[in-house]
């Protein structure tokens, strides 16, 4: 079975260094983002993961009667639910946004699209023992 | 050109460097800045990827520029001149950047991980020995448009969209976009800096899309030209100092789209509109106040704007013509108001069949008031209150003044004894005391009729 975990913040949470610590420290030492992948790992139970960009960065998309309509911003949380994921690899924005407008459920609710920070996927992170975002 | 922008940044350029001035280079540099910078600029940003370091690298070749051509005079290609300068700086920046990551990396990998290390040869590397000095024009206009579609970008709010536009393409400094929107400059900063950041976190490719994709993306880019030129047209007296230049910059766009995507059709229509609506400019003030469109001056409507919307639109008729739409039919509306010989009546008729086109594309309750006002003129009162109904049953148009303005003055001329009270209700929503005034004046005058 499969589960998916919702990682949410404070928008400024980020910058209150003991809430989050990000860094992965120059000797080596692997941050406590790092070290929990790396026991999800081992435990044998990691599927994938990312740390996304900030909300600033995200694109929502809905298809009313054919039509693409884009809203600059996360989707608001009205009545929807989270109903899913997928995690894509394309070149670029349009790309993410064509395959977006092609999920079924964007006609009657909605698809949120966010860059997964670069090098922040699990893989990296247990490849390197450096932590997302540290760079 | 028309609306050509202000040359020169703040901080940058002939007036800040204190150099005495030597006409020839200074005439050169304004020049450059005029009608080569947008091609630069957009240049470098795509081999780039990154809008805010192209920009920067453009800014300091530009700042090159004024220092070195007043001594070394002024190169036989200013604009490859300063594309290659801009470039150079460009690559600076990168390999800064590299730098920067290298130490900071433990383990002395470039990139970082594996994504980092492509993100960045995308920015530099492989673009390295492109030869972006000797571009020809058709790359450099493909260059702007694909800057212009970044900059109007759907994923992009509108806000960002338009400031993005005024900032790359127009070239305007961020304190001049503040001082057009009314707004604190900071509040300007900061929405280019985000604007700037999502564009650069997700990957929006500067790039052109293909040609099924196009239309769609003009629409945004049409949609942000009408805005500029809206904010700077209904500016109010007190506002229209600082904001009137907005519609020079918007002509100024239009024709840039327009010279980029010549045979599309409803880009032509949204230059023709920008041109009909701005050739009313030198009327539309007496002694700094606004003069209503019914009491302009036709005489001092620019004649030489009309007759150039003219030429454009007559060119999208024939038969390899695609059905208008909306910008197009707006433009042929207004020419038709435009050409109507002073004191005659326009060809209410044609006017009407426009707006029924009109509503047919982009239904809207204002084209339906505009269509019942017309369709009033050409087929008589009772024809115009017959298309105004289903309008006024809307209760959410029970405030908008235009409708009960139109509905007044119809029954008016319908001999309808409830005109009076229908002017009341018009002049009760007036916005200014002159035209509650005017409304109230009209009132009266229907009660004696």
């Amino acid at each position: 079975m499969n589960y998916l975990l919702l990682l949410a913040n404070a928008p400024d949470a980020w910058d209150d260094a003991d809430a989050v610590p990000l860094d992965a420290s120059d000797d080596g030492v692997m941050s406590d983002w790092a070290a929990y992948t790396r026991a999800l790992s081992d435990a044998g139970v990691l599927v994938g993961g990312g740390a996304l960009h900030g909300a600033g960065a995200a694109t929502t998309v809905q298809v009313r009667r054919g039509r693409r309509l884009l809203v600059d911003g996360p989707f608001a949380e009205t009545k929807e639910h989270l109903i899913g994921f997928y995690v894509i690899d394309v070149p670029d924005l349009d790309a993410a946004l064509d395959w977006a407008a092609r999920v079924p459920n964007v006609r009657t609710g909605s698809v949120e699209v966010r860059p997964v920070q670069p090098g922040s996927d699990t893989a990296t992170v247990l490849s390197t023992g450096r932590a997302p975002g540290s760079s | 050109m028309t609306g050509a922008p202000a040359p020169g940044p703040d901080g940058i350029g002939p007036e800040g460097d204190g150099l005495e001035v030597d006409g020839q280079w200074r005439s050169a540099w304004e020049r450059a800045w005029r009608d080569e910078r947008v091609a630069v600029l957009a240049g470098i940003a795509r081999r780039l990827g990154d809008l805010q370091a192209a920009e920067d690298a453009v800014q300091d070749a530009f700042a090159a520029a004024a220092a070195r051509w007043p001594r070394d005079g002024v190169p036989d290609r200013p604009g490859a001149w300063l594309t290659t300068t801009a470039w150079r700086r460009a690559l600076d920046g990168v390999r800064r950047e590299r730098r920067h990551l290298l130490v900071a990396t433990p383990e002395g990998d470039p990139g970082g991980g594996e994504d980092q290390g492509q993100a960045l040869r995308g920015r530099a590397g492989v673009d390295r020995t492109d030869p972006v000095d000797d571009l020809g024009p058709v790359a450099r206009d493909d260059d702007v448009l694909a800057l212009v579609l970044t900059c109007c970008h759907p994923a992009l709010s509108p806000e960002a969209q338009v400031a993005l536009t005024l900032r790359h393409v127009v070239g305007l400094s961020d304190r001049q976009i503040a001082a057009r929107f009314l707004l604190p400059e900071p509040t300007v900063t900061k929405r280019l800096i985000r604007a700037r950041a999502k564009i650069r976190d997700t990957r929006v490719a500067f790039g052109l899309p293909d040609r099924a994709q196009l239309g769609e993306r003009l629409d945004e880019v049409r949609a942000v030209v009408y805005l500029v030129f809206t904010e700077g047209h209904l500016a109010s007296d007190t506002e229209r100092a600082v904001r009137a230049d907005l519609c020079e910059e918007a002509v100024w766009l239009a024709r840039q789209v327009h010279r980029l995507v010549p045979h599309d059709q409803e880009t032509v229509g949204l230059l023709a509109l920008l041109l009909l609506h701005h050739a009313r400019t030198p009327a539309r003030e007496d002694a700094g106040m606004l003069v209503p469109y019914a009491r302009q001056d036709r005489n001092r409507w620019s004649h030489d704007l009309v007759d150039e919307a003219r030429v454009l639109l007559a060119a999208t008729t024939g038969p390899s013509a695609r059905p208008p739409g909306p910008y197009e039919l707006q433009a042929a509306i207004a020419l038709l108001h435009a050409v109507a010989a002073p004191g005659d009546e326009p060809d209410w008729a044609a006017i009407a069949r426009l707006y029924g086109a009109l509503a047919r594309v982009a239904p809207s309750p204002v084209v339906e008031v505009n269509r019942a006002v017309a369709v009033g003129r050409c087929a008589g009162p009772v024809a115009g209150l017959d298309v105004l109904r289903p309008v006024l049953a809307d209760r959410r148009l029970e405030r908008y003044l235009p409708l009960l303005a139109a509905h007044a003055d119809l029954l008016e001329r319908a001999g309808d004894p409830s005109a009076g009270a229908a002017w009341r209700r018009a002049a009760d929503l007036a916005p200014s005391a002159e035209q509650r005034r005017e409304l109230q004046e009209r009132a009266r005058r229907a009660a004696h009729a």
